[in-house]
């Protein structure tokens, strides 16, 4: 039997993994698919709610959180694009001018 | 127009708006229309106003105009409320009057100046507060005008600003105006504090219901009148406040006559005249003013008999005669004080705009031992000037000689009479005459002393080079002053010789006045009197006529003997000297070693840098967690929010 405390856990798991490969990894394209992988998870966690609750909010708040990481993965490979062709990589190392 | 008399006070503004706005763009025909058009205006409402005050009985010819109300806290009510009674009737026909004559004398005088606009602009704006101080209902309001005026004639002086020596003698004014306005506040948080109100009309009624015999010592009034007196002394340049008012002569000759003696500096008397029902209750306070006002008369009087530049002269003959409607006040003679602040304001006017003619001819020159001989080139300046000179030497039939002499009747038997400040009134109208009689010897009869290559500094067109009369724009301002001049006086008559309509129609602001009888004394003293101080009048113009042009080198030998006199009194008393030992320089010493050096740097500066010295060191390391990496941002974000959710799941 699955039960809702399964997806919370699953989606933790995929959360922790998300914000790991935040830190770890240097690559901007994968830093994105983290992020996209972090909201994936909070998505999972709302569904499991909704679904745990009988309550439809948590269902309707997914499609938002979609519609806004569709409009954010437009932008931010936009960006990553921009900055390729200036820097001729995508380390984000190299994005380190904004500081004092 | 009676009920909407305050109509009047649009007019002016419009015209201060519309010149100082647009001016700049605007061909000089139309600013000096806006600029003279707005005051005639201005004097058209008053002048139908008075016109239907006259009609109503006297009794009745207060007329309280509300605009809007202006404060409301508490039991404070300030409204913006305006006041026609027989006393602003006069002061504002005199006001708006004389202002529009001298709009128009200024069109000719100001021509060609690059600042004609902004001057106009200046001119209208003054007008609007000299008439809200003047019909203002109470206090406050009154203050607003004492203020806007003071402003304006801070302007007006510095009208030059690109001369140091205008500059400064706008900041002098401006300064030494302060100190009275401080008075001036306080005496209005007072006047609250006693009597809950601000309205003059309140006031007067209160004083005179809640104070029915008259105060000895100073008691509350006393302090009221004394701090009003103080705000008079900066505004009417008399002791100790008056040296900013020779200083004062460094802007346009129009406005010395406008500002600077017709209408701004009388403020202070018509402000007592106002709160003529406290004073009059304070028989102490009252005795100050009138000492103060005779001191400053002769104080003046003595400093004009030796000045070279005209408008110096005429100057400190402004702060003396202020100094003659001070002691007239003092006295109790408040109708006689207004009287002559009435007359005065033509008869002074008129010697200004004549000296401005007179300048203007002579291509800025101002000092009269460079004139001489000028009555050939210009008779008809002469002429007016010397109506005026009449006027207010004191020589009968001319204006100055019935309020002067009622002022110098009152001085003996008013109620707040001394003797002793008849005997300096006397010898003051003396040194009158003959510092009046000296600078018409010295400006347009004798050798003519002028340098005819005044004009040629830029080199072309000779042959111009005679002096000459001035144009309409100046002789009609200047004729109509000459004749109010010499025909205004006829309005108050000495009791001998007819009706005082004057004091008559005054009457009615002064009903709440305590009049405590004065001395009474014969018709037949008073012409004695009268004869008395015209003869020794004359003789003045006869000595001065003696040493100035029949016999200089009697002048010479005398200037010798008296030479340390004649020093002292060049260099004004070396007042303005004292001031700065005695006053300035202490306070630039407590300024620069004390508040400055020590409270400012070091305490006050110490605290604020200190904390920001803090904060940098603090903050110098603090700035070492920005390194640029955004996967250290992620890490401290992340450890931010496990903290936080570590405090909400274990401490609280």
């Amino acid at each position: 039997m699955v039960t809702t405390t399964h997806y919370l856990v699953l989606g933790a798991i995929l959360f922790a993994i998300g914000m790991a490969g935040i830190v770890v990894r240097r690559n901007m394209i994968v830093m994105f698919m983290c992020i996209e992988l972090m909201l994936n998870a909070v998505n999972l966690t709302f569904i499991a709610f909704s679904r745990g609750f009988a309550h439809l909010d948590g269902q309707i708040t997914v499609f938002f959180v979609m519609t806004v990481a569709a409009a954010e993965a437009a932008v931010g490979l936009a960006m990553i694009v921009l900055f390729y062709r200036h820097k001729d990589t995508v380390n984000i190392d190299q994005a380190n001018i904004m500081k004092w | 127009m009676l009920e909407n008399f305050s109509l009047l006070l649009v007019f002016p503004l419009l015209g201060a708006a519309i010149n100082g706005i647009l001016g700049r763009r605007l061909p000089a025909r139309l600013i000096s229309f806006v600029g003279c058009g707005s005051v005639f205006l201005s004097f058209s409402v008053a002048a139908i106003s008075f016109l239907q005050l006259l009609q109503l009985p006297s009794e009745k010819r207060v007329v309280v105009q509300e605009v809007f109300t202006w404060l409301e806290s508490g039991d404070f009510i300030a409204r913006a409320s305006f006041l026609f009674d027989p006393l602003s009737a006069v002061m504002i026909l005199t006001v708006t009057g004389v202002s529009f004559l001298i709009h128009v004398y200024s069109v000719e005088y100001m021509k060609g100046d690059p600042g004609y606009y902004r001057y106009f602009s200046y001119l209208n704006l003054f007008v609007f507060m000299m008439s809200v101080l003047v019909l203002a209902d109470n206090f406050l309001l009154m203050f607003i005008g004492w203020e806007g005026v003071g402003l304006c004639s801070y302007l007006l002086i510095g009208y030059y600003f690109e001369t140091r020596i205008a500059g400064d003698a706008a900041k002098k004014a401006f300064i030494v105006n302060r100190i009275g306005d401080f008075g001036f506040l306080l005496a209005v948080f007072l006047i609250f504090t006693t009597f809950g109100t601000v309205d003059f009309l309140r006031v007067s009624e209160l004083a005179a219901r809640n104070f029915p015999s008259a105060e000895a010592g100073f008691g509350v009034l006393g302090i009221i009148s004394l701090l009003l007196f103080l705000g008079a002394t900066g505004k009417s340049a008399q002791i100790p406040l008056y040296v900013w008012l020779p200083d004062a002569m460094a802007g346009p000759t129009p406005v010395s006559a406008l500002i600077h003696a017709a209408t701004m500096v009388t403020a202070g008397v018509y402000m007592i005249a106002r709160s003529s029902a406290v004073y009059s209750r304070s028989p102490d306070a009252m005795l100050v003013v009138a000492s103060v006002g005779v001191a400053t008369a002769l104080v003046a009087a003595l400093i004009a008999i030796s000045q070279r530049d005209i408008k110096k002269v005429l100057a400190y003959s402004t702060v003396s005669q202020l100094g003659y409607m001070f002691l007239a006040v003092g006295v109790g003679a408040f109708s006689a004080g207004v009287f002559h602040l009435f007359t005065h304001a033509f008869f002074k006017a008129l010697l200004f705009l004549g000296s401005g003619s007179v300048i203007l001819a002579l291509h800025h020159e101002q000092d009269m031992f460079r004139m001489g001989g000028l009555r050939k080139y210009m008779p008809f300046t002469w002429g007016t000037m010397g109506v005026a000179t009449l006027a207010i030497a004191g020589i009968p039939p001319f204006a100055g000689f019935f309020s002067k002499d009622e002022i110098l009747w009152k001085s003996l038997t008013g109620s707040g009479g001394y003797p002793i400040l008849w005997i300096i009134g006397v010898f003051v109208a003396g040194l009158t005459a003959f510092y009046m009689a000296r600078m018409m010897f010295l400006t347009f009869h004798g050798q003519e002393r002028f340098s005819r290559k005044s004009s040629d500094e830029t080199g072309h067109d000779s042959g111009h080079h005679e002096p000459h009369e001035p144009t309409l724009f100046i002789k009609v301002p200047l004729g109509l002053l000459a004749l109010l001049s010499a025909a205004a006086g006829l309005l108050g008559l000495p009791a001998w010789l007819g009706d005082n309509y004057f004091e008559e129609f005054l009457h009615p602001s002064f009903v709440h006045v305590m009049s405590s009888g004065g001395h009474h004394a014969s018709h037949a003293l008073e012409i004695g009197l009268t004869v008395l101080i015209v003869a020794l009048v004359i003789i003045s113009i006869r000595i001065a006529w003696y040493f100035y042009l029949n016999n200089p080198s009697a002048k010479e030998k005398l200037a010798q003997v008296l030479s340390p006199a004649n020093n002292v009194l060049y260099n004004k008393f070396y007042v303005d000297e004292i001031y700065n030992m005695l006053i300035i320089q202490p306070i630039h010493w407590i300024s620069s070693r004390v508040l400055w050096r020590f409270t400012d740097d070091a305490i006050i500066d110490g605290a604020v840098n200190g904390t920001a010295r803090m904060m940098k060191s603090f903050s110098g390391q603090a700035r070492r967690i920005q390194d640029g990496y955004l996967r250290r941002y992620v890490t401290w974000i992340i450890t931010g929010v496990v903290l936080v959710f570590l405090y909400i799941l274990f401490v609280s």
